[in-house]
Order: C-alpha cells, then structure tokens, then sequence
C-alpha cells in the first residue's frame, strides 16, 4: 500500500477516538492499528472486555459452545439448561448442514430446553434435569448422547449438573457432557469455545465409552477439526482430502456425531480449519496421543493448493501425488472462475469483520480474484490469531479488534471500501449507506464456500454483491 | 388507622433473632398493635412461638407444589397464632440447593402485591443470618422496612456480624429511606457485655435499644413452643420484653444511619474493654506447642 493510505488510516483511526470520552479512547486505542510489516503481529490488543455503552458485536460463552462447538454434533440431544430465552433465540443452528433425519437421528435444528421457572431457581434444577432427559430418552430414543449447556443462572444457583449427568448415564447407557458454559463467564463467546473443548476432553475423550470403542485404522486418517459445515463447507473440503487419498474418520463438529469424536484420538493428523475455536483441543490430543496438528485454509484456489501439499507432506508419495492429482483436475474449474470474475473484480476493496478464522483465511480468496483487503479484524481474536493474520495482509492495513459499530461505520466511511463483509447485524447499516455487503458468517444464505467447489460460489456472490446493477439506481437524495 | 410501619430483625446465626423478635412482638400484640411476621428464613422457624409448631405451608413449598407463586392465593400462606398475629413464612430450598436469596424476594413481592400488608400496623421481617446476598437485603430495601434492630451480643463474632449488617444497612440508607432502629443485647454474660454493646452502639451511630438479661423462662418456654409473654406473662423476663416493645414503638422515625467501623477498629474496641488482650502479633497463625 502507498504511504497515502497508510497515513489515511492512521488519520481515520484518530479521528474515532476523538469522539470518545478520554477513559474510553485510552482504551480503545489498543485494539486499532495499522499493520506494520515486517511486526510479529498487527499491533493490537485483543481479548480484553469491551467497553460499556458502546455496541460491540460479540457474542457469550453460551454462545461459543451451544451455538459453535457442541450445537452441530448432530446425533446428540444439546439441552439450553436454564431459561427459555437463551436456546429459543439460537434454535435452528448457524447453517450448519447435516445429514439425517430430524427428530429421528439429527437433532441440529431442534430446541431442546429445561425453561426455568422462578421455582428452578429458588429449589434448584437438578430434578428437573433429571426428569428432561427422562422425557428426552423416552421421545427421541435414537439420540447417541447429550450435551447440558449451561446458561448464566446454573452457575450462580450452584446446581450439580455434573453429578445430575453421571447418574442419568448410567442408567441410560449413553454419553452425558456437563458444560459449564454460562454466559456471564469471560469476554466473550471464545472462553465458551475453551469450556466446550474442555468438556470433549473430560467427558468425550476421557470417557469410558471412547476407550472401549473398536476402530479399524489405516495409515491415511485424518480429522477435520474445527469446520461447522456451513452452508455445507465440510463437504466441499472433504472430498478434496477424500480425492488425494486420505481417509477422513471425523468431522468436528459441522455434520459430525459423537463416534467421530470417540475416534478422533486414532487420526494420524488433525486438521484444523477455525484454530481459534478447537487448537485446545488439538493441542491435547498432540500431547496425549502424539497427533500432529496442521492448520490449513481452504478459501480460494492459491491457499488451497498450499494447503493439500502441506498436508500430503504429512504422508507418503502416494498422498503427496494424490494432491498434485486433486489441484490438476480443479484447474480447468478455477480458470474458468478466474477468466469469468476476474475482470469484473479486479482491483476492488474489500473490508472484513468477522470472528474466528476468517478476518485472516479468505484474504486468498479475494485476491485470487483480484480483490484487495482494506481493513480487517476479529470479534474475538487473541494475540496468536493476529500473528497468524501477518502472513495474510499487507502493510498498512487497518486493523480493527472487537470494533465498535461507531467506529466500523466510520472506517468504511473513510475508507470507502467497494464491499464489506460481515454479520447480520452491520449488514443493512452498510447496505442502507450505499456499499455492498455480504455476510461471512452464515455466507448470506449462500454457500459453500470452502474448496474448489465453494471458490466459484464465493466468487459469484461477491460478483453479485459488489456489481449488482442496483447500486447505479440508487442516488442520495442531496445529489438530485 | 395509623400508617404502616415495617421493621426487620437481623443478626448473627444463633443469637435468638427469632426468639426475641417474636417475644416483643407478641408484647406490641398485647399493646394492640395488628401485627404479620414475614420469615425469610429456608428453615421456616421465624414464627414458631406464635403459632405453636413449625409453619409447614410457605410461600415456596405451596408455590413449587402449585407449579409458580401465581397460581397461590394469599389465603393459602397466612396462619393466625398468639392474639391474632398473622404470620407466613418464605421459606425455600433445603440446604446447598437452589438459590434461597431469589425465594425471599419472590416471596415478599407475591405478600406484597396480594395485601399481606393490609389492614396492618406492624410488618416484620425475620432474616436468617448475615446479609450474604441481594435477596437476603430484600427487606432492607426500598419501601420495605424502614427500621433494622440487630440482635447481638457481646460475642466478638456477634459483634462483627452487627457491623456487617450495618454495612448493608448504610448501602440501602441512601438510595432508599431504611435506618438503623437500634441493637438489641440478647445477654451472653460475656464480660463487661452491656458496657460493650453500648460502646458498639456509639461506634454505629445508633443505641442500644434494649439488654435483654439471660433468663431461663425463655428456655421452658421455647420447650413449650410458646413466646414468654404467653406462657409467663406476669415474669420479670415477660417484662422486659414488654419494655422493649414499649421502645421500640415509640422509636417510630427516629432510626439512624449507620456508621459501620473496621475490622480493627472492632479488635480496638475489644481491647479497650480488656476483653480481648493486646495481641502479640508473633504467635498468630502458630499452633500449640505440643
């Protein structure tokens, strides 16, 4: 980036904290920055509670684990233990895809909750408990475990959720995970990402019934770790690893169960697409059963094939050829995508905000098209997320942690990106100023977009967002 | 009808909160005085000596039993006992479930708003314990009681739970219009204990409303789960508890605001009375010799 853009930025960044009180801007001040090559990281704080009073984006440790980590393992019952509200207003799931048969033996898009009244909170919940996994034994007998998600009142109340779950597994035979995942814990939904990995480890991994389990190995099995399958994103990477000969024996957690995760200890590498929310994980299984750990980006055709040779260098010439193979086949497909988008993409600005691994992972993906990143930043990153983001953008690049919907609005005002992408939330704030959006977290209803396959999605739909023939009808009212 | 006055009983676990309060206000009974007892204790036994047994029916166990506090009427909750005081219980969970704080609240909104309070001259609250959370303070806040008699002794640990209860006193005495009414000495015969209390009671910014002496007649009584002023009317110890009464109704708007005091100001206090020794700070956190 040219020095302009680099004192522009920085310029941008004092004029939002200047609308802060002195307290606030001292505060914020450490989560904005430009990037500085050649720095260890992007030069900002994160991880650190957000401010009162201004609107951040961020979600709660409930969140983190319901809604990211535990919610997608389909063939479990997940119980949003304690007040209605908490489970009713995340029914149905993040997009996360699955297979099967609702009610029957998938149970993502259902609300299963124990809808605490006064009376819970006053004598407990634990009976309650109880008598809800009674009910949901004796509806939904195909279910292959469940999962109790705390919610903030169970955690100041102090009920037993974990001796409630290992007398209920007992006398039904199946696996209880206790989550002690209450909202009010941490800064934000990445703790809850903690708490769940750690409850696969104690109760999934750890557990009895994992021990026992019989697996048939070969020297070829991997882990996808850390892909939520949405929009069917899992699918679209799976056969990729699938096509250059390695045996993919679980799914964590987008279309996964609870076998893959009993078998995951017995892959030979752990792939790990979203580090921020499953490296826990990962690392104890590194430590305790010796599984390597690869972190790998499947957005766009450049991080890609990076992507499967790293990995087939794991393994022996076959897989290593089997790559070659995979990325000679979908050339034709990326050409055509290329010669297609290319041109009407080129030199476009891009500005991101998202939470765990996209801020830095699509970056290839645009700029395989030609695109540039503008600005990006994570709604709950740590600092080992944006050391990892140096090797994805450039000098000079707006950095923006755990941004505020003031200073999101001001950075595109100033910076005039051609698209933004982030949630639900910015998106008809950006819309309604006139600059195309395009949520990355749910990819607007669209998708998939990891792979080879999701590569001509993605660039269909930013094609679709950013040249849309209804932004040249659209004319501000003080330009009559 | 003259208006409602409500006051509160707290005090340390054991210093016979219930006992005394239930004794002075079966006196302020006899004076005339229409009075409801509101316990806000999970054990239930705040209005014992007035009913003669352990009310069974609370406001929780009907409401668990009915499914929520909505479906009770307040006809349900309100016992008669010793000269016609009204008396209900919250009641709550069985010790180290639930959480017992949030029945007290639950329990006084529903009296409230389906007037318990009617018709009253008196409502008292009778709080288990210390202060140890929000809904423990329930009464304390606003529009609740406006006067707090804290049952103590001279006990250093009694003494210490009186200067935590003014603590939460003094949080509420601003934003709401609760004070402290005044200490109430329930006699230990610990030494020096009236001039301690007094002592106390000067630090906190308030009186020692009352000694109360030890006397075993509140023993045969309790045996008989009857108050003093009924099962011995014409004792001395009946008397007493009738000049408390006496006291206290006339202390109507003339409660304080607490100046609670630190821990070692507390020691000071101890050590000025020679109760406690001058502390050789060498052999704290050190074991007898064996």
């Amino acid at each position: 980036m040219t020095t302009d853009v680099k004192a522009r930025n920085k310029e941008v960044i004092e004029e939002v904290l200047a609308a802060y009180p002195e307290k606030s801007a001292k505060k914020r001040v450490k989560h904005l920055n430009v990037h500085e090559e050649g720095k260890p990281d992007c030069g900002v704080k994160s991880n650190i509670k957000s401010l009162p009073g201004v609107m951040t984006i961020r979600g709660c440790a409930y969140a983190g684990s319901k809604g990211v980590v535990w919610g997608p393992i389909k063939d479990m019952i997940h119980i949003s233990h304690g007040p209605v509200g908490c489970g009713q207003y995340s029914w149905a799931s993040r997009r996360n895809y699955f297979i099967g048969v609702t009610g029957v033996n998938a149970f993502g898009t259902m609300q299963f909750t124990s809808d605490f009244q006064e009376k819970d909170i006053v004598f407990g919940g634990d009976k309650k408990l109880d008598k809800l996994m009674d009910e949901v034994e004796a509806l939904f007998p195909l279910n292959n475990g469940l999962s109790v998600q705390s919610e903030c009142p169970i955690g100041l109340i102090g009920d037993d959720i974990e001796a409630v779950s290992k007398k209920k597994a007992k006398q039904i035979n199946k696996t209880i995970v206790p989550v002690r995942c209450e909202g009010f814990r941490g800064v934000s939904q990445s703790l809850g990402h903690h708490i769940a990995n750690d409850a696969v480890r104690d109760w999934v991994l750890e557990g009895s019934a994992a021990k026992t389990r019989e697996f048939e190995g070969t020297p070829y099995d991997v882990a996808i770790i850390g892909d939520y399958n949405i929009g069917g994103d899992a699918w679209s990477s799976r056969i990729l690893l699938e096509e250059m000969g390695l045996r993919v024996i679980a799914q964590w957690s987008g279309d996964g169960t609870l076998k893959e995760m009993e078998a995951t200890p017995k892959a030979k590498l752990n792939l790990i697409h979203c580090y921020r929310s499953m490296n826990y994980i990962s690392r104890y299984m590194e430590e305790k059963y010796g599984i390597p750990w690869h972190e790998y980006n499947f957005f766009g055709p450049t991080k890609i094939a990076e992507s499967l040779r790293a990995i087939a260098a794991h393994f022996d010439d076959k897989i290593m050829e089997g790559a070659e193979r995979v990325i000679a086949k979908y050339q034709p497909l990326t050409d055509a995508v290329i010669a297609k988008y290319k041109s009407r993409l080129e030199g476009k600005t891009v500005m991101l905000y998202v939470g765990g691994l996209r801020p830095r992972h699509v970056v290839g993906a645009y700029e395989d098209l030609g695109m540039e990143i503008a600005g990006t930043g994570y709604e709950f990153g740590h600092n080992d997320d944006y050391q990892r983001t140096t090797h994805y953008v450039k000098d000079g690049t707006l950095i923006y942690d755990d941004v505020t919907a003031f200073e999101l609005e001001k950075f595109v005002e100033k910076v005039k990106p051609d698209l933004v992408g982030s949630g639900i939330k910015e998106k008809y704030v950006f819309q309604k100023m006139g600059v195309p959006f395009r949520q990355m977290h749910s990819w607007d209803y669209s998708g998939p977009y990891h792979g080879y396959d999701g590569f001509a999605i993605f660039a269909r739909d930013m094609d679709m967002a950013i040249n849309s023939p209804v932004w040249s009808k659209t004319k501000a009212p003080w330009k009559s | 009808m003259s208006a409602l006055r409500q006051i509160a009983f707290y005090g340390k676990g054991g210093i016979g909160k219930s006992t005394t309060s239930q004794n002075t206000l079966a006196a302020l009974a006899e004076m005339g005085q229409k009075i409801l007892i509101v316990g806000c204790d999970p054990k239930a036994d705040s209005t014992r000596l007035i009913l003669h047994a352990k009310a069974q029916d609370t406001v929780l166990s009907l409401a668990a039993e009915a499914g929520s506090v909505e479906d009770l009427e307040i006809e349900d909750v309100l016992k008669f006992g010793y000269r016609n005081i009204k008396c209900t219980e919250s009641g709550g969970p069985e010790p180290g479930v639930g959480c017992a704080g949030r029945g007290v609240i639950t329990a006084i909104n529903f009296l409230e708003e389906n007037g318990a309070y009617d018709d009253m001259d008196y409502v008292s609250y009778d709080v288990l314990g210390d202060v140890v959370c929000g809904g423990f303070a329930m009464p304390i806040r606003e529009n609740k009681a406006q006067e707090i008699y804290i049952v103590m002794s001279g006990e250093m640990m009694a003494m210490y739970a009186a200067n935590n209860i003014s603590k939460g006193i003094l949080k509420y005495a601003n934003a709401g219009g609760v004070r402290l009414g005044g200490l109430i000495c329930n006699e230990r015969q610990t030494d020096k204990e009236l001039e301690l209390a007094e002592a106390l009671a000067k630090k906190l910014n308030t009186q020692l409303i009352h000694f109360v002496p030890r006397d075993n007649v509140v023993q045969h009584a309790e045996l008989r789960r009857m108050t003093v002023l009924e099962y011995a009317p014409d004792s001395k110890q009946a008397e007493e508890y009738r000049q408390l009464a006496q006291k206290i109704h006339a202390n109507a708007g003339k409660g304080t605001i607490p100046t609670p005091i630190t821990m070692d100001e507390l020691e000071d206090l101890l050590l000025e009375f020679g109760v406690m020794e001058q502390v050789d700070e060498s052999i704290i956190g050190k074991a007898a010799a064996a």
